[in-house]
């Protein structure tokens, strides 16, 4: 789920009308010096990361002076926690805090509602607040037409003993906190503590904010660079891999890194699977076997080959790995050449030098395991394609084999498919990459296979070269739908004339 | 017979003339399904594989005279309104496909249904399936193949994982062992027909007499459905197979919708929760086959024995 940095969810708060202290986002310890003197008062000094405990790790401190605030800085920008590099730190004005308190709303699964929960205790976390005073906690479901009504949030301050005054302004935040929730669109909010300072006035003192991933899209103004559920911050690959998916639409493709910095012979594998269910089965074949997981990729919802060429693509990015893996449910719906097609084109360009097995079970498996089986003799290292009477677990002990087998018996000799600069180029777009055929090639070539093999009739043969049938951008708006039937058609019965092209922008090549 | 989908529903496709729409409303039709009508607003007229296009639901439903489900393909973004639109025409059952549908759209689609007396299945479900009865959504993905994987039977098959659906039936049919109807909850947390819901179908349901579940990590379903077995609400034998052993807690695995969130929805709890009630929990998903044959060949015993 995409979640906020506090200072991101306090910003939000504000603009509901809740309280926050006075503070300022900074990322070096010169713009923290610079906010702490602007704010002229004792600052604190927090660390902006997505961790519990920040206090306890070293990740807030207090400073009096703007010269402290810039030396506290410099001590926890930079900080690794948890995993978590911190890149920021909010700075903020210290509060004298009287009590404390906690307000949250959250999707309950079950009632299909959001709840809000507050407690008359705050600072700690609420599951063991729920469990050492059960008393001091109340929720309520809400229905989600209704909304949280003013008299609704100040009945549950009463729950846990809270009256008069104070009642009515806790009241009002958690409605704001309920309201901001809704309208973001927030699998869940949080403002722990929520403090009432020594001059009376509520205050949000923290904000955890984690914001609908499939909503992302409505909520612009949010900033949100990558809309995954993460511990940390996305990687530099788990950018690239979102900018593909953030520009294609057809179908799903989800990519994260579960380890980085391995060495080959560590026994880390690549992981490609289709459909959560059969991704997680298969992922579970290899760890029985003690391999590990390097990411784990999901390319499902019927994707066009083009989104699993360059899935491929950024899984065989990763160095060190010693086997490629790809394993779904094993009983597919959507068409299983597609994929394949998709396989191919990434093996074949990379030279796919470490083992791979695929399994691709399901409707046209047949078909899909021919086309792997056509690639796999020409690449350096081996490949097998297996169908739905294949389990997830005899496929991984196929490829722990072939790891094996590698080991001994070393690379087999290969040569990249280049593409070679065109003699007579004829170009077209794609809804996310071009087509170029070199008729100088085509002219020598008999079948002309790659026109029946575009079952969308895009291509038609004039002046025995094969050129669009179809508008240029009736093409481009999608009539092409990526399948890479006419290049793998080209390549394994053509004459080699014909390339797709599709950039994987910043993907080292 | 079967649950939610049989030969007799009148069948509306919401999207009908888009690409996913226009492919499995062949499916459906080739398999058996009765789909009466399609709606695309502005569409009104044209024909997708002989199915009349109109405007509104309201306007499908008064000219074909009854809806009993609609399947629904429009974008994501376009899903609340839609699903509105066939729950406050009178529609039942909704089967929701496309995923990523924002959470706070499907709990305004779960209340409007709720007070209206519906039900949906999804959103990000293959959909459901009755073998040689009909099919609603995209599993099977043709006639064919359809055919091929389901026969009826006496198993209710219900998963939280689309292509698992599929999976499972297909080794039981391999197996020898049909199915009254499969299921596929969808992949979010929050779905309209979650297992334990489901599961009261299957019990009313006398031609089902075991059912095979698929869960995930995440969420509260597993659990609630050993509470029913706890509560003598469901008594027919239940074969389950808990996936994702292998997640990292607080990574979600893709639309399967799997948050670990402390111990509720991890997969100890689940497996032993289930263990608890009895249910027949598989640790290799290669063995729900053989073990449901089992189980089924038990279960004949002891209602022959009676
Ligand atoms: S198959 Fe290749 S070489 Fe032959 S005509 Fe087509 S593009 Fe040209
Ligand atoms: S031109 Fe035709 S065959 Fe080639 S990628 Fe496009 S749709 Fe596929």
């Amino acid at each position: 789920m995409a979640r906020l940095f506090e200072y991101q969810g306090k910003e939000i708060l504000s603009r509901m009308k809740i309280p926050i202290p006075k503070g300022q986002v900074a990322r070096t310890p010169e713009e923290a010096e610079e906010a702490a003197r602007s704010i002229g008062k004792p600052v604190i000094i927090k660390a902006q990361a997505w961790v519990t405990g920040r206090a306890s790790l070293g990740g807030i401190r207090k400073a009096d002076s703007a010269d402290e605030a810039r030396k506290a800085a410099e001590a926890i920008l930079g900080m690794e926690m948890k995993g978590f590099t911190v890149n920021e730190v909010l700075v903020e004005e210290q509060i004298d805090i009287d009590q404390e308190f906690y307000a949250g709303v959250i999707i309950d699964d079950v009632a299909r509602r959001p709840v809000v929960i507050v407690s008359s205790m705050g600072g700690t976390g609420i599951e063991e607040i729920a469990q050492s005073h059960p008393d001091k906690v109340a929720t309520q479901k809400v229905k989600i037409t209704r909304g949280l009504p003013a008299h609704d949030a100040r009945n549950l301050w009463r729950k846990v003993g809270i009256s008069g005054k104070l009642q009515m302004k806790l009241g009002n935040a958690l409605v704001g906190l309920y309201n901001m929730c809704r309208k973001y669109e927030a699998r869940s909010g949080e403002i722990n503590p929520l403090v009432v300072t020594n001059d009376g006035q509520v205050m949000a003192a923290d904000c955890r904010l984690t914001v609908d991933d499939y909503a992302v899209f409505r909520h612009p103004d949010l900033g949100i660079e990558i809309a995954r559920e993460l511990d940390r911050p996305a990687t530099p690959l788990e950018k690239i891999a979102y900018q593909v998916e953030a520009v294609d639409y057809r179908g799903t493709f989800y990519f994260i890194q579960m380890a980085q910095g391995f060495r080959e012979g560590e026994g880390y594998i690549g992981f490609h699977g289709a459909g959560g269910g059969g991704s997680m089965m298969s992922m579970d074949a290899l760890l029985k076997r003690g391999y590990k997981i390097a990411n784990f990729t999901d390319t499902s919802g019927n994707p066009p080959s083009s989104k699993v060429y360059r899935a491929a693509r950024i899984i065989l990015s990763q160095e060190g790995l010693d086997g490629y893996f790809a394993s779904g449910s094993g009983v597919a719906s959507q068409e299983q050449f597609h994929s394949a097609r998709g396989f191919v084109k990434a093996f074949r360009e990379v030279g796919l030098s470490i083992p791979a097995v695929i399994r691709l079970g399901g409707n046209f498996e047949e078909e899909a395991i021919e086309i792997l089986g056509k690639c796999a003799s020409g690449l350096p290292s081996k490949l097998e394609a297996y169908g739905r009477d294949d389990s997830p677990d005899f496929c991984a002990e196929r490829l722990q084999l072939l790891i094996e087998e590698q080991k001994k018996a070393g690379l087999r000799s290969f040569t990249p498919r280049k593409r070679n600069p065109a003699r007579k180029p004829y170009r077209f777009e794609t809804v996310t990459g071009s087509i170029e055929i070199d008729h100088a090639c085509c002219v020598q070539c008999k079948d002309k296979p790659c026109v029946a093999a575009c079952t969308r009739e895009i291509l038609k043969i004039e002046d025995s070269a094969p050129v669009l049938a179809q508008e240029v951008a009736v093409v481009k708006k999608g009539r092409c739908t990526e399948c890479l039937a006419c290049e793998i058609a080209c390549e394994f019965e053509g004459n080699g004339g014909l390339w797709i092209d599709l950039p994987i922008p910043e993907l080292k090549e | 017979m079967s649950i939610l989908i049989d030969k007799e529903k009148r069948v509306l496709i919401q999207g009908i003339t888009g690409r996913e729409g226009m492919t499995r409303a062949k499916l459906m039709m080739d398999y058996g399904s009765q789909v009466v009508a399609g709606c695309t607003p502005g569409k009104k007229g044209e024909v997708v594989h002989g199915v009349t296009v109109y405007d509104t639901v309201q306007e499908a439903v008064e000219a074909t005279g009854r809806i009993d489900v609609s399947v629904i393909f429009v974008p994501a973004p376009l899903i609340k309104g839609a699903a509105l639109e066939a729950i406050e025409a009178g529609v039942k059952l909704l089967v929701i496909v496309p995923d990523r549908v924002p959470i706070y759209d499907v709990l305004e689609i779960a209340e409007a249904a709720e007070q209206n007396g519906a039900q949906f299945v999804g959103p990000n479900t293959l959909g459901v399936i009755s073998p040689g009865k009909a099919v609603v959504g995209m599993i099977g993905g043709r006639a064919r193949t359809a055919n091929e994987w389901f026969k009826p039977g006496p198993v209710g098959v219900m998963s939280r994982s689309g292509g698992i659906t599929s999976a499972i039936s297909y080794y039981l049919t391999q197996e020898g062992l049909g199915q009254t109807t499969a299921i596929h909850v969808g992949g979010d947390a929050v779905v309209g027909l979650p297992l334990h819901e489901v599961v009261k179908h299957f019990q009313a349901d006398d031609e089902t007499r075991m059912v095979v579940m698929f869960g995930e990590i995440g969420t509260a379903q597993e659990e609630k459905v050993a509470d029913l077995i706890e509560q003598g609400k469901f008594t027919k034998p239940l074969v389950a197979f808990v996936g994702g052993k292998a997640a990292k807690s607080g990574t979600r695995f893709s639309h399967a919708g799997a948050i670990v969130e402390g111990n509720r929805g991890s997969h100890e709890g689940k497996v032993k929760r289930l263990r608890e009630v009895g249910a027949h929990v598989v640790d290799a998903f290669g063995d729900i086959p053989k073990v449901a044959r089992r189980v089924l060949e038990e279960a004949g015993k002891q209602s022959g024995d009676a």
